[in-house]
């Protein structure tokens, strides 16, 4: 076993990780509560370093596109508290035409590398939670194409994409693995309806309502009603995407709160010094390697065999919501007042941290999926 | 041992539910229950209604307009109103200055500013943190110099809640800056509207303004706004902490909390059925409802001990402690139950509500409420300050 990066994956981390240094810090992430939800400067940053194109294969046109890219790329982006829709774009998006898209639809992957479009995928429905199967919007054959109706919830990136991915039901139960199609469609089309608003950790978000929208068999991606087990994988890779980002902004979070307990002074010692706090310190240390371990598992395991790569997804998804709500409530308490303060660093670190529990099934739904995949 | 509450005790229910369906504007009750941010014309109408009442001081005696309530009486009132969405009292003036200075003040500070607190003619803050003094608050710098019949006022206090409402704070002062930490502390009533008085905001993680920066420079206050004896205002500090720390275990507000966890559990929908049925979310929230069970009885046996007027001794930090962990995993599970519904963000009107956002699950801004909620064990002295404070109770032998 070998646990060390590859040479290039140390260039890249050490290159993005300077540039983010020079470019940006959590501090200045309250402004991705406003529209379009990220900082645009920054994203044809992130495409001219060529972090998009590590996230995509070589016979895609990327140098990268595997479980250990995506978790290099994603916990430096953590770090820097970062709130860009990398998922959303590339792994999601990305992930999804690359894996499914005729040679039309792919074409779009070269401008998602060079940082020229954005993707959403509209898949959660609001009865739904956290249950991949279910999609209860319908995809309809008629003699001039195909409609689609239905409700998505918490689209992320939906007003800044230039493409939506939707998912529809042409054929079971709504919460069926079986007759689940993807349509790629421009995101200003005739029947989409968009309610757009920020997100508590950052970014934005829509709630969209599709309504007789009508698409060509052509917008089809992929083969109809099969999409399931894809969308699995890429939200496989999207996890660990997610556990990998939180990672980061949990070693930061560590990172300021080791730092105030050295310089912060009560009682004429500095708090550091009180065991009460030095030893939940350390508590929080061992819990970021727990969660470091889990990420190299979840971006190991991620081109396994489906069962393998979703135990260690799911694995990975429980841990990081434990440890990092481990990490994001003991780094406010710890720092005390100045811990909840939006101009502080911390604060917006912790928000991103607390809130990836939300995205892709959170602490508890991994859980039982993990116990489902274990005793199956 | 009686468990069962008499029929007095229940009349008095049925009495408060009557006041609060009579009294209890709805629309206000439904901006407690999703969570928004009150203006200062919200408490101030809620405050009055009460007092027109006679129930705003449910812990003051009757000489100074109390409702001279037992504990079990001010536990009803406190669950009723929560249930019922009533805002909370705003306690600066009620629940922290009134009894310090029933304890401490002069017959003359009493008679002026006790009604002031009741009437709603006086909002008041409170200012003891600094930028430097946190926990070890005895550190305060903010100086207070005697000039003939004023003292002139210089130095910053910090963390002042709903400052911006108010037109007076209490003060803990440094008047005497040779003596030891403790000792050359005095507690004094400043007017915010005094020249040389600024409130700057501080915004919250959440996107809430509810805290302030208080700046004093050159401020004459009058030296008949000394409470107690010059330099000696740690002990007016420590007995209003007591009180202060009591308040927060808030046993109200987690009843209120774990039912609004249940009503989203009931809305949202997982695996085709009601979160609710979910049988790990369930053990959640069974786990919560077993502390909150025995944490109500515990305040209730520790509240009724301590004589009318009074707060328990180090009792209190006991309190403290268990009540805002509770607290805080109720807010923690009203956040998981929301599912993606707790993501959406609703400050961009800085009103900390979740209107205009999608929300069919009824859960509010659940997210913006647990991160502020995260203050609970920071404020009224850290919970690792409780526990110091229970620890050294314990030294020597036991009994
Ligand atoms: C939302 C909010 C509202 C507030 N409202 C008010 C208000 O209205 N008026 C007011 O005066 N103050 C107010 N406060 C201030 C509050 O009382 C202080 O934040 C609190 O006393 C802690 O002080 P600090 O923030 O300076 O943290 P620090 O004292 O610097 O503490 C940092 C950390 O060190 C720990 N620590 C410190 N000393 C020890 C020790 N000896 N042993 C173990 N651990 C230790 C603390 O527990 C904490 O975890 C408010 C605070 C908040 C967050």
């Amino acid at each position: 076993m070998n646990f060390d990066l590859s040479q290039e994956r140390v260039m890249l981390q050490d290159s993005l990780r300077r540039f983010l240094r020079d470019r940006h810090s959590p501090q200045m992430q309250n402004a991705a509560q406003y529209p379009p939800g990220y900082d645009a400067g920054l994203w044809s940053g992130l495409a001219e370093l060529g972090v998009f194109a590590a996230l995509f294969s070589e016979k895609d046109g990327g140098f990268g596109g595997l479980g250990a890219d995506i978790a290099v790329v994603f916990e430096e982006l953590g770090r820097a508290g970062v709130t860009a829709p990398v998922t959303e774009t590339c792994i999601l998006g990305g992930g999804l035409l690359s894996r499914l898209g005729d040679s039309n639809q792919k074409e779009l992957i070269t401008g998602i590398m060079e940082g020229s479009c954005q993707i959403a995928l509209a898949h959660a429905e609001p009865d739904g939670r956290y249950d991949l199967s279910f999609v209860s919007a319908r995809a309809v054959p008629q003699s001039d194409g195909i409609v689609l109706n239905g409700q998505k919830s918490v689209v992320v990136n939906a007003q800044a994409a230039d493409f939506l991915i939707i998912s529809a039901r042409e054929d079971g139960a709504a919460d069926a693995s079986e007759g689940i199609s993807l349509f790629l469609v421009p995101s200003g089309a005739d029947g989409i309806v968009m309610r757009d608003f920020a997100l508590v950790g950052g970014g934005r978000a829509a709630e969209i309502s599709i309504e007789n929208l009508l698409v060509s068999e052509a917008a089809r991606l992929g083969p109809a009603g099969a999409a399931f087990p894809v969308l699995e994988e890429v939200t496989a890779a999207a996890i660990t995407a997610t556990c990998a980002a939180t990672l980061g902004a949990m070693i930061s979070a560590a990172d300021l709160t080791r730092d105030y307990l050295a310089t912060r002074k009560q009682f004429g010692r500095p708090i550091g010094s009180f065991q009460a706090l030095a030893h939940r310190m350390a508590d929080m240390m061992i819990a970021l390697e727990q969660a470091r371990s889990a990420v190299i598992l979840a971006a190991g395991h991620l081109e396994a065999s489906r069962d393998v790569r979703e135990l260690h997804a799911s694995a990975a998804k429980n841990l990081i919501g434990r440890t990092g709500r481990l990490i994001a409530e003991e780094s406010i308490q710890m720092h005390g007042g100045i811990g909840m303060t939006a101009e502080y660093g911390l604060g917006h670190l912790a928000r991103q941290i607390v809130m990836a529990d939300h995205r892709f099934g959170d602490t508890d739904h991994h859980l039982e999926r993990f116990i489902a995949l274990t005793a199956a | 041992m009686d468990l069962n509450y008499s029929e007095h005790e229940e009349n008095f229910r049925s009495e408060v539910r009557g006041f609060l369906a009579a009294e209890l504007d709805p629309a206000l009750a439904e901006n407690v229950r999703l969570g928004k941010q009150l203006s200062k014309q919200d408490h101030e109408g809620w405050h009055a209604k009460l007092n027109a009442r006679g129930w705003l001081a449910p812990n003051w005696p009757e000489e100074h307009g109390g409702a001279a309530w037992d504990a079990v009486r001010r536990h009803i009132f406190e669950e009723e109103c929560a249930l019922a969405h009533a805002p909370r009292v705003v306690p600066f003036g009620l629940s922290m200055l009134g009894p310090v200075l029933q304890k401490f003040g002069s017959p003359e500070q009493q008679a002026f500013w006790l009604p002031r607190i009741l009437s709603g003619e006086d909002w008041w803050c409170q200012g003891y943190s600094e930028p430097g003094a946190g926990s070890d608050l005895a550190s305060l710098r903010t100086t207070a110099e005697r000039d003939g019949d004023r003292y002139i006022v210089n130095g910053q206090k910090t963390w002042t809640t709903l400052g911006q409402h108010a037109n007076m704070i209490f003060c803990l002062v440094r008047t005497d800056r040779s003596a030891k930490q403790q000792e050359g502390i005095s507690f004094l009533l400043i007017d915010m509207n005094s020249p040389g008085v600024e409130v700057r905001p501080i915004v919250l993680l959440d996107g809430s303004a509810e805290v302030n920066e208080v700046w004093f420079r050159d401020v004459g206050v009058p030296v008949e706004n000394l409470v107690g004896e010059e330099n000696k205002g740690w002990t007016c500090a420590k007995f209003l902490l007591t009180h202060e720390r009591t308040n927060i275990a808030g046993v109200g507000f987690s009843k209120a909390g774990l039912e609004a966890v249940k009503r989203i559990a009931r809305h949202s929908r997982s695996g085709g059925r009601p979160l609710s049925e979910n049988p790990h979310f369930a053990a959640r929230v069974a786990q919560a409802e077993i502390d909150l069970m025995a944490m109500a009885t515990t305040s209730l046996r520790i509240v009724s001990r301590a004589a009318a007027g009074q707060a328990p001794g180090v009792e209190s930090s006991m309190l403290k402690v268990q009540g805002t962990i509770i607290r805080q995993e109720i807010n923690d599970l009203a956040r998981r139950a929301a599912g993606v519904y707790a993501m959406p963000f609703g400050s961009e009107a800085l009103d900390g509500s979740n209107s205009g956002l999608p929300d069919p699950v009824d859960a509010g801004p659940v997210a913006a409420q647990y991160f502020n909620n995260r203050k609970l064990s920071i404020f009224g002295g850290s919970n690792e300050i409780q526990r110091q404070i229970i620890a050294k109770s314990l030294e020597g032998p036991g009994q």
